[in-house]
């Protein structure tokens, strides 16, 4: 049967790096030898977040299960993360051998191999500044179109010790997508450690929340005035209530940052984009509508599938009862608006 | 249709009463509280003062936008912090607005964040005392609330049996951030009592436990701290349905302080998704937990939540149930809502009583 979805742009899509083993051929003698000699070279890496048989994490996408996957929704482009556990590492040069790695590992392995694959910039959050010589280092090739943080990191995104990163994303046109998951340098929840998975999933929203605010608080859009900020698998329906609470807080507040010179909802309708899924409104065909007037801009919400991560039953990529005038903005217009290295590449494709 | 009517005047308000939920007392200053402490504490309060996990003793980290974090006009004439003198509370706010009730909600002196657990013990010992002799005692429209030592749960068991047999305490106050998720088993004991003594838990937001504030780390600027209230309480409502408190203790009430509410139905919408993916991880979950968020939580109302378009508030309300709000001005607080003003939507003459009034009566038991 033929998808809705036929010709659209999957903004969030994973690709796993299976083993530090696979990273080797893509690291320097000094990485090599020493992944080798400590062993590091036979762990996966994997992230305690997703344990690998849970019922949201699915099957690592190898080649042909991404080029199925792009095949079955008619895809015209993906865009690939790579979530890796090098960002819980606490030695930096570390992680930026690694990212260097992984980015190469992406171009060579992926991207190559298929042509509506784009990726995000993997880059160590560890040291804003090697993050920085990362990104421009991947910039010349532009099937990375986007810059990948987490979302819980030492400490929140906004602060001025992250701004290398930021000015670097901004000079390539390189939006910077924050993305669920973390470091865990500190408890996920605002009340501590939670006990269960399932929470601290929960807090994710919580803490795209914070982000945001930090991002508006701090004066990043202020300062980076090109800067794009896409959430990735954010959620949707925490955004409402996070503007009308912003605004009115900032109305009373305003002189704690004074730099923030506009309402917050105003910053976030222009700068900042969302993933479609884990889409987090019920299967309500008033409610899904309701919550898309209360964040307005017809332009905010960017189509994913966060394959191969099983946030939907079956092919059901598009929710119950989201309104079909959005669709063609959803799918594929408000992308090539937040990616203009995505749109560059796809209007070269056309030509 | 929305509804973007401003209500000037609100003659049904007066004439119902009105139940405040959240009203701050505060001590004229630190000797307040020393007849209620033993020889032994008000030594050490004097040598040592609180022990927090925090850097500094005489405000938070980040420093709010006002002195005591309170209306201009809150000052008493005769002297002392806002808050600290109840002539003149009765004459500039319960009788002002006519309150018929309020729920006195105590912040100081932070036993609840003392990491001494003896003198945290003896800190809430004193100020629930307190309370009584200064304010119960001497005003009839006055409840207070029960604070414990959470962090040491056999006190807090043995504070809650002592005050709970006086009906001048109607609620049990912890804060929202404590050491551990509020769901976590150390503190079901506490739920216990709360559950024989019949009343209801109050979270207020509050609490200093040495974790960040967020989850994405420590914000910088007070404009986020305030902000971050609401995901505390966010975090708060996972851990006490996941952990199956919720499920356990049937009859137990959760009042949110200070929060907002307008998160509520997106929080519920999210967990039933999580729900029903990793129910596995969860098997102790029976229910939704929208059901339980619909049905165990009660939220006050200041900062009355501001939607863009007016009428909104009115979807979110819906969505949330009209028996859930409690109305409260948080005086003498630089935030202050005043109940004439608080709603900028038309509400019914049943709203307006549930909301003002008859909820927080049923919840309190008033």
């Amino acid at each position: 049967m033929r998808q809705p979805t036929q010709g659209a742009i999957d903004c969030d899509v994973h690709v796993s790096v299976p083993s530090v083993g696979a990273l080797l051929p893509y690291c320097d003698d000094y990485w090599r030898d020493q992944f080798r000699i400590r062993g590091i070279d036979r762990l996966d890496f994997s992230l305690t977040a997703y344990p690998p048989n849970a019922p949201l994490s699915g099957k690592p996408a190898d080649l042909p299960a991404m080029r199925a996957h792009l095949d079955r929704f008619g895809l015209r482009a993906a865009i690939a993360q790579c979530l890796h556990g090098s960002m819980a590492l606490h030695s930096e040069d570390m992680a930026a051998a690694f990212c260097r790695a992984i980015n190469d590992w992406m171009r060579a392995e992926w991207l190559d191999a298929e042509p509506r694959l784009f990726a995000a910039i993997t880059v160590p959050m560890q040291s804003p500044d090697l993050a920085a010589a990362e990104i421009e280092r991947c910039a010349a090739d532009g099937r990375f179109v986007q810059v990948l943080v987490p979302a819980m990191t030492d400490m929140p995104l906004g602060r001025r010790f992250y701004w290398p990163l930021y000015q670097a994303a901004e000079r390539h046109g390189l939006p910077v997508g924050i993305h669920a998951g973390g470091m865990f340098r500190h408890a996920p929840a605002p009340t501590g450690w939670p006990s269960y998975i399932i929470e601290d999933y929960a807090a994710q929203a919580q803490a795209f929340d914070s982000q945001l605010l930090s991002l508006i608080t701090e004066g990043v859009f202020t300062k980076f005035p090109g800067l794009t900020v896409v959430l990735l698998e954010s959620g949707i329906t925490w955004l409402p209530p996070f503007l009308w609470r912003t605004n009115k807080i900032w109305r009373g507040l305003r002189p704690d940052a004074p730099w923030v010179d506009r309402a917050p909802p105003d910053i976030v309708r222009e700068r900042v984009r969302l993933t479609l899924q884990p889409f987090d409104a019920p299967e309500d065909a008033g409610k899904v509508r309701a919550t898309l007037r209360h964040i307005g801009g017809d332009g905010m919400l960017l189509f994913s599938t966060d394959f191969p991560h099983c946030q939907f039953d079956g092919d059901r990529a598009l929710p119950v009862g989201f309104p079909a005038e959005m669709l063609p903005g959803l799918l594929t217009g408000n992308a090539m608006a937040t990616y203009p290295r995505l749109a560059a590449a796809l209007r070269e494709t056309v030509a | 249709m929305s509804q973007t009517v401003l209500e000037k005047d609100a003659p049904s308000q007066a004439a119902t009463g009105i139940v405040d939920c959240d009203i701050h007392p505060n001590f004229r200053s630190a000797d307040d509280l020393s007849p209620f402490l033993s020889a032994r504490w008000r030594d050490h309060w004097r040598a040592y003062g609180a022990h927090l996990r925090q850097g500094l003793s005489s405000t938070l980290a980040h420093p709010r936008m006002t002195p005591a974090v309170a209306r201009a006009d809150a000052w008493p004439p005769g002297g002392g912090p806002p808050g600290s003198d109840l002539d003149f509370m009765r004459r500039q706010h319960l009788d002002a607005y006519g309150i018929e009730h309020g729920m006195l909600m105590c912040l100081r002196p932070g036993g609840c964040d003392e990491r001494n657990l003896d003198f945290a013990a003896a800190l809430c010992r004193a100020t629930n005392d307190w309370q009584i002799e200064a304010w119960v005692r001497n005003e009839p429209r006055l409840s207070a609330g029960i604070t414990i030592p959470q962090e040491d749960p056999v006190a807090a068991v043995a504070e809650i049996e002592r005050c709970a047999v006086d009906p001048a305490f109607r609620v049990i106050n912890m804060p929202p951030r404590m050491m551990e998720p509020p769901g976590r088993r150390r503190y079901w004991p506490i739920y216990e009592a709360a559950v024989a003594a019949g009343l209801p838990i109050g979270l207020h937001i509050s609490g200093v436990p040495g974790h960040p504030s967020t989850g994405a780390g420590w914000p910088s600027f007070y404009m986020q701290e305030h902000h971050a209230n609401a995901q505390s309480m966010q975090a708060v409502v996972t851990s006490l349905i996941m952990e199956g408190v919720t499920e356990r203790f049937p009859t137990l009430r959760f009042v949110l302080i200070e929060c907002g509410f307008a998160w509520a139905p997106s929080l519920g919408w999210r967990l039933d998704k999580l729900w029903r993916r990793m129910r596995s991880e969860v098997p102790h979950v029976r229910r939704p937990p929208s059901e339980s968020i619909r049905e165990r939580f009660w939220y006050t109302t200041q900062p009355i939540e501001e939607t863009e378009e007016p009428g909104d508030l009115r979807e979110i309300i819906d969505w949330i149930g009209w028996d859930r709000l409690l109305f409260s001005t948080d005086y003498p607080h630089w935030d202050f809502d005043d109940p004439r003003f608080t709603f900028r939507i038309q509400l019914s003459d049943a709203e307006r009583q549930a909301v003002f009034r008859d909820n927080a009566r049923f919840v309190f038991g008033l």
